[in-house]
């Protein structure tokens, strides 16, 4: 029974890795810029089709096929924030809303005419596939390659944000933008910078999620409320909030699909319901 | 008609008046369209309801459709189980609706926009899960059927042909219209502009902006269930996505699409939208969304009030033109 | 401020009242436009014009190659067979229902039937589509070919549906007998949670337990569900002899697989013994070499050796572009030559009733093998196969190695 619980544990922390992987740029572009990205997906599933070029029109194998995944999305983002984003930091939530929603729509529409409506296939590398058994327990080799990327790659940002001069600006920046400039920081580049690593990441989380999440045109919508609701759980502006809220819903959706799986979807909108309902500004977020 | 100028009165511009005809002579110019057309002005009233929320409070929902989804369930259940009179169940629906607009409303008014948006989000999926659980009554994903309505006012039969249905959806559209222009034009209404505006004077002026969202959010539930109950009485069938998501989304497309703040706009955004993804609807449905999104992103981008509002800005250069 | 050439919103309100009332009185007094229609048994549809056929199905979306095989299955057998029957000429009107869409595949049914004026109704990937557009054809009196909703009930949701697919608990009880016979006690049941899953849990539950064996667990995942990995996991800590599967045909198979695999649980000893669905011909080589030695139970497989199949095969490859052909394409194309019997059996007459009646009572040698309708159900009569996935040449496909004649279908 003990081996089944940790199993969960560890199958939802995996899945929750993967979509902190995604969120965390999300989080920190609300956050910095109070800019609602609900076409933050679309810059995941990006990142998943250029994975799924390079591995069958380049030959690349997958791990290789990553980091191009990663530089596609980032620079696509910079191009977009650069070109229209950045009209946009002082509309109204509604506009930016609308904005997102229908670049994410443009990127459905294109997804679906370059690629066609079916799900991508991916072919792991051989070490990557199977399970390894370790203390009773079968632990996917997949998930525990995702989980220790997602660990190198939080202590990576957080050593990126805590100890780095950008990541002090940054900091500066979301905290209070005016006294920020004031200060001499350049929040414009600060922020075209940030939203292109906040891309990238969400771009590299698409690649990594084509084997568990699947990849389709329809991918940016479909997870979009997950995305959404570990931002709006953990807090916007930082990292350890969509960690923390990645990680409990990620652990409750497996364990909810598990132990009662009549429930179904209902854990994770309920939890997500309560948790914002007690916490409205998100677990670790920003002065609610 | 569509500048709003002069202090609000109750006498329906001449503009008005030339508006409301044009549904009345579609319905003797096409009398083979009626079904998309009833399904057309069922969404408009949606729409309008949801321009009360966001056009005129400020309100941006995402989840509007658990209402009238909410609306549609009840009043579709009661006809399952015997009570088939279309008009109770219209009030029906809307109690239903405005309650649980009511209780949501209470959950939306703590937080920011962003909460705001995620808990209106998060109800539309959470209803939704609960209505594909609650299959044996629901329907599930199989979807609600077997709704017969009793022939409206003992005479008019819900024909295939949609006569009855789209007369039935028009007289209700109209009502509730003519009830929200007056509302919106009430002291209410002008405090709800406040709300848009995000003026901190609301408060300075005794008015509680907890109780205005509240009612103002409770309304747009249950004239969305009124919706949502025309549709199942008039299509026969309530299908599980009149809950989701992408039913929300494309509301505020259309509502935003004619222009925000206005009434009228809503109602324009969903014709123009619903006839042309009719007319499109032999293209894929692929291209129909990617250019619908290129049209939000230019919206967005050039033209903030819609198409009512474009109009705007040309009739006021025009009238400037000496 | 002009006042004086407008009215207020109550007078505004009472005039309309007075303008609906006259418009009702003459919509009362007009003659219904659809009276033409429905009654054909008084005035029959002109015997010269084409014959058409609304064909709904999905075209877009996750389901896409539903409607694709559905259509080109009947396309197929129309350039077999020629586009003339009874002396007219048949016409195609197609409708993208988008997927599982119960309310949309309505409102287009009634466009097909009002603004089209079909004669036909057919396709229907779904069943909610099909249950939904049911009392419209009860309603218009046009015959309703389902072409591959597969749950019991649909056939009597409407005097006017003839099926030409299969239902699952037509293809299910067989291989709940043949499993308990083989050696297989215990079972662990994961189906899609809508009509036909439901249909195919408690036809095996049914069937096995009847045959000695024990279902040990049942789990219903969400029709529109992207990860099967906790569910699966569920199914290996429970340690049954064998999985029974029923999924939707296409994506929702290649994801099972996938997690199947990465699970585990086949070398954990677990059998996967499934409907065909889940081997569908259309994504089996996408599926890849992890199927092999997967067990389902079938009524169509593209390998299956007659003469029929392989003209069928053949031409389906040419009409779609080189596709293989799977069981929803033979549904088109049997259901296809149901409509054209018909045609030449009323000379072109299409009466609903009299259709139904020439339905009701078909025979045909279908690519799949032989087929009937039972009069009394109106739903197909045929034989089920048992096959596992191989390798044959460089493909993978489906091998017939057990039949079961004639089988009706038990869920009624």
């Amino acid at each position: 029974m003990l081996s089944h619980f940790l199993g969960v544990v560890f199958d939802g922390v995996a899945y929750g890795s993967l979509l902190f992987l995604v969120s965390v740029g999300l989080s920190i572009t609300m956050g910095l810029m109070n800019f609602v990205n609900l076409a933050h997906g679309a810059f995941a599933m990006l990142g998943g089709y250029v994975c799924v070029l390079a591995m069958s029109r380049c030959g690349l194998p997958f791990l290789l096929a990553l980091p191009l995944a990663f530089v596609a999305a980032a620079v696509v983002g910079v191009v977009l924030e650069r070109l229209v984003y950045r009209r946009l930091y002082r509309a109204s939530p509604l506009e930016q809303v609308l904005f997102t929603i229908g670049l994410t729509f443009m990127a459905i529409g294109a997804a679906t005419y370059f690629f066609g409506p079916s799900q991508q296939p991916v072919q792991l590398p051989s070490f990557l596939q199977g399970q390894i058994r370790f203390l009773g327990i079968d632990f996917g080799r997949y998930r525990l390659f995702l989980v220790a990327l997602v660990l190198v790659l939080r202590t990576t940002l957080g050593f990126l944000f805590g100890r780095t001069r950008f990541g002090a600006q940054v900091r500066a920046a979301v905290d209070n933008q005016d006294v920020a400039r004031g200060v001499g920081i350049n929040v414009d580049r600060v922020f075209t910078l940030t939203f292109g690593l906040g891309s990238g990441l969400a771009g590299l989380g698409g690649g990594l999620g084509i084997d568990m999440l699947g990849l389709d045109p329809v991918f940016p919508l479909q997870y979009l409320v997950f995305f959404l609701l570990v931002v709006a759980v953990g807090g916007a502006g930082t990292i350890k909030g969509p960690l923390a809220a990645a990680l409990v819903l990620g652990v409750c959706d497996g364990a909810g699909k598990y132990y009662v799986p009549e429930l179904g979807a209902f854990v994770i909108y309920l939890s997500m319901v309560a948790l914002l309902v007690l916490f409205p500004g998100g677990l670790f977020g920003k002065r609610a | 008609m569509l500048v709003t100028r002069g202090l609000p009165h109750d006498r329906l511009r001449p503009g008005e008046l030339a508006f409301w005809a044009l549904p009345l002579l579609a319905f003797f110019a096409f009398p083979d369209h009626l079904v998309l057309g009833s399904q057309i002005l069922v969404t408009a009233l949606f729409a309008v309801s949801l321009d009360v929320l966001l056009g005129y409070a400020g309100i941006v929902s995402l989840g509007h459709a658990a209402f009238f989804g909410v609306g549609a369930y009840t009043a579709g259940l009661l006809s399952v189980h015997g009570y088939r009179e279309p008009f109770g169940g219209l009030v029906a629906a809307a109690l239903v609706a405005g309650a649980l607009g009511f209780a949501v409303s209470l959950l939306v008014v703590r937080g920011d926009d962003l909460s705001r948006l995620m808990v209106t989000l998060g109800i539309g999926l959470t209803l939704q899960e609960v209505a594909n659980r609650a299959a044996p009554v629901t329907g599930g994903v199989d979807g609600l059927d077997g709704i017969v309505m009793n022939k409206l006012f003992g005479v008019f039969d819900f024909g295939m042909d949609g006569r009855t249905a789209y007369l039935y959806s028009l007289g209700v559209l109209l009502v509730i219209f003519m009830l929200l222009r007056r509302v919106v034009a009430s002291p209410f209404g002008l405090a709800l502009r406040g709300l848009r505006e995000g003026s901190a004077r609301i408060p300075a002026l005794s008015i509680s902006v907890r109780r205005l969202q509240i009612a103002v959010f409770t309304l747009a539930a249950a004239i969305a269930g009124v919706a949502g109950a025309l549709l199942a009485q008039t299509t026969a069938f309530v299908g599980i996505d009149v809950l989701g998501f992408p039913r929300s989304a494309e509301l505020l497309i259309m509502v935003v699409l004619g222009g925000a703040g206005r009434l009228y706009g809503a109602v324009v955004g969903t014709v123009v939208y619903m006839v042309a993804q009719d007319a499109l609807s032999g293209v894929s449905h692929v291209y129909w969304q990617f250019w619908v999104g290129a049209l939000l992103v230019l919206l967005v981008l050039f033209a903030r009030g819609g198409l009512l509002g474009g109009l705007d800005a040309l009739l006021l250069r025009v009238r400037r033109a000496p | 401020m002009r006042h004086s050439t407008t009215v207020s919103e109550s007078m505004f309100l009472r005039l309309v009242l007075a303008v609906f009332g006259l418009c009702a009185a003459i919509a009362c007094n007009s003659p219904k436009k659809t009276e033409a229609a429905p009654a054909p048994s008084a005035a029959p549809a002109s015997p010269t014009g084409p014959v058409k056929i609304g064909v709904l199905a999905s075209f877009s979306g996750p389901f896409a190659d539903y409607g694709k095989n559905i259509e080109a299955g009947m396309r197929t057998y129309l350039k077999l067979h020629g586009d003339t029957y009874g002396g007219r000429k048949v016409e195609l009107v197609v409708r993208d229902t988008t997927g599982p869409a119960p309310d949309v595949a309505k409102r287009l049914a009634q466009e097909l039937l009002t603004r089209d004026k079909v004669d036909f109704l057919a396709g229907f990937g779904f069943t909610p589509n099909a249950m939904a557009v049911a009392p419209l054809a009860t309603e218009a009196k046009k015959p309703m070919i389902v072409m591959n909703a597969a749950s019991s009930v649909v056939t009597t949701k409407s005097p006017y549906i003839a099926r030409f697919s299969f239902t699952l608990p037509q293809v299910t009880a067989p291989l709940a007998g043949w499993a308990a016979k083989n050696g297989i006690k215990k079972v662990y049941s994961l189906v899609a949670d809508y009509a036909p899953g439901i249909d195919a849990e408690t036809t095996f539950k049914k069937a096995f337990t009847a045959a000695g064996g024990q279902v040990i667990d049942a789990v219903r995942v969400p029709l529109k569900n992207p990860d099967y990995a906790p569910f699966l996991q569920r199914v290996k800590d429970s340690k049954p002899e064998a999985v029974f599967i029923f999924l939707p045909a296409g994506e929702p198979g290649i994801a099972f697989m996938k997690a199947f695999n990465e699970r585990g649980l086949a070398k954990a000893g677990i059998k996967l013994i499934g409907t065909g669905d889940l081997t569908d011909d259309s994504v089996l080589m996408a599926m890849g070499d992890s199927t092999l030695g997967v067990i389902t139970t079938h009524h169509y497989s593209a390998a299956h050796d007659s003469p029929e199949n392989k003209e069928f095969v053949k031409a389906f490859g040419e009409v779609s572009g080189g596709r293989r052909p799977n069981f929803m394409a033979v549904g088109g194309y049997d259901g296809m030559a149901a409509i054209a019997e018909t045609l030449n059996t009323l000379h072109g007459a299409v009466d609903g009733d009299a259709a139904m009646r020439v339905l009701e009572n078909l025979k045909l040698t279908s690519p799949r093998g032989p087929i009937s309708i039972d009069p009394a159900t109106r739903d197909i009569v045929q034989t089920v196969y048992l096959r596992h996935v191989e390798k044959v040449g460089n493909e993978l496909f489906n091998v017939e190695s057990e039949r079961f004649e004639n089988v009706k279908d038990p869920g009624k």
